[in-house]
């Protein structure tokens, strides 16, 4: 057990440093750099930077440096919570990211665990009511699931709860909450904006986790202790939740692993459309401004994040699964 | 493969395979790949959409000749208009038209509206003479499959509409058809040769060096990649051409592919290696690169067709959003993205709908791939039913 966590642990704190690295990465790879824009920005608002002032700032942000030694700076920066300066809003990035990345991780989540009370329950009855008709229209609908992505699910939501509803039906808060400090009613706002995004950004998810718990639970209902627990008149009901469905439940916890980055890709260009106030529009705009100190925080932020998330999912791994938890003693 | 060892007297036609021991003789003396067609041939929901994959591929070879009006030619005039029916019959005669758009400017607004005039029927020609094009970039042609003759902005036809450029939106799919399955296409061959080269490293040699490349494919699926690719694409310098622009989006979404097909050779090496049929090549003194190309790689063949398959839509996908986020492919190319750019917000969606046509042919193009993926993979399964 202790060999599986400490691989995991290794493996998490290497993932970091590659996030890490590929965030410096897309912080270098714009021509010129941090001063350059600086200085592009001071001469758009009308104030002029001189070659010597140029060259000062340089030096004192270590730009004259090798890569790798701007990396180690940027690095004990980021270490001690200082992420740099947002060049296009003139505050410091964390100031400007906010709340943001907060709401990035809870749409994410809301949309992960969305995914879980869906397939569970459908997963489920499509094994158990293999080829019924019930089995198909969930097969069908993974499908539409799996082939549509979901800034298109998105698009097409929002133009019939446009039309049908006419309601707008993008957000995570209604207008009042918006700019209002955090207080139970906007907690409970959040709660009610959550399920659109989750259920669009959770559909995918959802149609391959049917498909996987469909696919291994009609394995283990043929297995002869299925059979046994039938023979000895335990009622139907019960003999499938109490074992094979635990069984097979592994796949929940072990696909948080490639679900979560998957999630928190799809919610950036899902925020856009619906217009969420998570990390998602904030990196567009970044990018395109090229205001590189926030975007590669926010990619960094994110990646962090993911690899906070897949740890816990191992460490729910382990506890669900015995395999796992005894490897190392036989 | 070599050519098929069918005894002359095997060769039969469907009626005769319905006896069973006729049927079983042919499938015993029947190639690996004869076995994997028939599999797949009973796989309806595959064939299906094999075809429509191929109709799409289709669309992307004669794109020039399917638009009826230059992609690029904008006309502020005809903005946002909305699609146009053709009426195929006039008063019981098969006579194809639409009906011409009478132009009023609106008093209120001073904007130019347009409404279709049924007294004004413009017939539309087959095979008509519209813009110029070369076929396979080499061969000068004006035709199209449908045309209407004189294009003025009353007259011109908008099967689907137009956008807010004035540009007709059809043309427009079209190209952006070509444009996105194509990268779908090379980007699966880039990342097929990273992950075909990587996988087999990693399955052949094992060891450390299997090791490193595990954990580094492990790394990259556990990023969220899209924040990532953003970062990539967005950096591509401003001063670029469209082509340039366009073999860098590939490359960069041929890295999202790679780590799925690398793991998929990985397995198959694992597995194989342990075959009785590559030992016995060992203890005849075969080389190792003969035991790879004439023994594993037919062996495994048929699931890297199945699993490049299924990492097309994946392309697809990454490369209609990056470009729907405006930091993919840009204007003046034409894509899936680009082309659903247009419909971001929830005000264009309401004036126009339309613009949200693209997404049925992604939608229709994803769902093929993966049935068809799907099909391939238990086709080439030995051990299915």
């Amino acid at each position: 057990m202790l060999a599986y966590l400490v691989r995991r642990l290794i493996l998490a704190i290497l993932t970091t440093w590659a996030v890490s690295v590929l965030s410096f990465v897309v912080i270098q790879l714009p021509p010129g750099d941090y001063i350059t824009s600086y200085i592009a920005q001071m001469s758009s608002s009308g104030s002029f930077v001189s070659e010597q002032e140029a060259n000062a700032l340089r030096q004192q942000y270590g730009l004259d440096q090798p890569q790798y030694i701007q990396y180690i700076r940027w690095m004990k920066m980021v270490l001690q919570g200082n992420f740099g300066m947002a060049l296009e809003y003139g505050r410091p990035v964390a100031e400007v990211i906010g709340d943001r990345i907060y709401l990035t991780m809870v749409v994410s989540v809301a949309a992960i665990i969305f995914t879980w009370c869906a397939a569970l329950p459908i997963g489920v009855y499509s094994a158990v009511r293999q080829y019924s008709w019930g089995d198909y229209v969930a097969t069908f609908i993974g499908f539409i699931g799996l082939a549509v992505p979901s800034f298109m699910l998105a698009l097409i939501l929002m133009y019939f709860g446009f039309t049908l509803f006419n309601a707008n039906i993008g957000g995570l808060f209604s207008d009042e909450f918006a700019e209002a400090p955090w207080t139970l009613a906007k907690l409970w706002d959040l709660t009610k904006h959550l399920p659109l995004p989750a259920l669009i950004l959770g559909l995918a998810g959802t149609a391959q986790l049917i498909r996987i718990m469909r696919a291994n639970l009609l394995d283990e209902l043929g297995k002869p202790y299925v059979v046994t627990a039938r023979a000895r008149g335990l009622s139907e009901g019960r003999l499938i939740i109490k074992y094979p469905v635990r069984v097979a439940l592994n796949p929940f916890a072990s696909t948080i692993g490639y679900l979560l980055p998957y999630v928190v890709s799809g919610s950036i260009i899902v925020s856009l459309v619906l217009s969420l106030p998570t990390v998602g529009p904030l990196l567009l705009k970044s990018l395109v401004a090229q205001d590189m100190f926030l975007a590669g925080t926010i990619v960094l932020l994110l990646g962090v994040m993911t690899v906070i998330g897949t740890f816990i999912s191992d460490l729910l791994l382990m506890w669900i699964d015995p395999r796992i938890r005894f490897e190392g003693r036989q | 493969m070599t050519e098929p060892t069918v005894r002359p007297g095997a060769v039969v036609d469907e009626e005769v395979a319905l006896l069973p021991s006729v049927a079983e003789e042919r499938i015993s003396v029947a190639t690996q790949w004869q076995l994997m067609w028939w599999r797949f041939k009973k796989h309806r929901l595959a064939m299906l959409s094999t075809v429509i994959v191929f109709l799409f591929y289709l669309v992307v070879v004669f794109a020039d000749f399917l638009a009826y009006s230059d992609p690029l030619a904008s006309e502020a005039q005809r903005s946002l208009l909305p699609p146009h029916r053709i009426h195929w019959f006039d008063e019981g005669r098969f006579a194809p038209h639409v009906y011409g758009l009478t132009g009023k400017r609106d008093p209120a607004t001073f904007k130019r509206v347009y409404t279709p005039d049924p007294e004004k029927k413009i017939p539309v020609r087959f095979f008509a003479r519209g813009f110029e094009y070369r076929v396979f970039g080499l061969i000068p042609m004006d035709r199209h499959l449908i045309g209407v003759e004189g294009a003025t902005a009353e007259e011109t036809l908008f099967l689907l509409g137009t956008d807010e450029q004035g540009r007709d939106l059809w043309s427009r799919l079209m190209y952006g058809t070509q444009t996105s399955l194509i990268i779908g296409l090379v980007g699966v061959s880039l990342s097929l040769i990273l992950g075909v080269f990587l996988g087999g490293i990693s399955g052949l040699y094992g060891g450390v060096l299997d090791t490193i490349i595990q954990r580094v494919i492990e790394i990259l699926r556990s990023i969220p990649t899209i924040p990532l690719w953003m970062g990539l694409a967005a950096a591509l310098p401003n001063d670029w051409t469209v082509i340039q622009i366009y073999f860098a989006i590939t490359i960069i979404i041929s890295l999202i592919g790679w780590t799925e097909l690398a793991r998929v050779v990985r397995g198959r090496f694992l597995s194989l290696r342990q075959e009785d049929f590559v030992m016995a090549a060992e203890l005849c003194g075969c080389g190792q690169m003969r035991i790879i190309f004439t023994h594993l790689v037919p062996s495994f063949l048929s699931h890297i067709i199945a699993a490049t398959t299924l990492a097309i839509p994946a392309m697809i996908i990454s490369e209609t959003s990056l470009s729907f986020l405006g930091l993919g492919l840009r204007p003046p190319a034409i894509s899936w993205g680009v082309l659903l750019q247009q419909a971001q917000n929830i005000q264009a969606l309401a004036i126009s709908p339309w613009l949200l046509i693209p997404s049925i042919p992604v939608t229709i193009v994803i769902l093929a791939f993966n049935f068809m993926g799907d099909g391939l993979r238990d086709a080439a399964d030995p051990y299915g039913q």
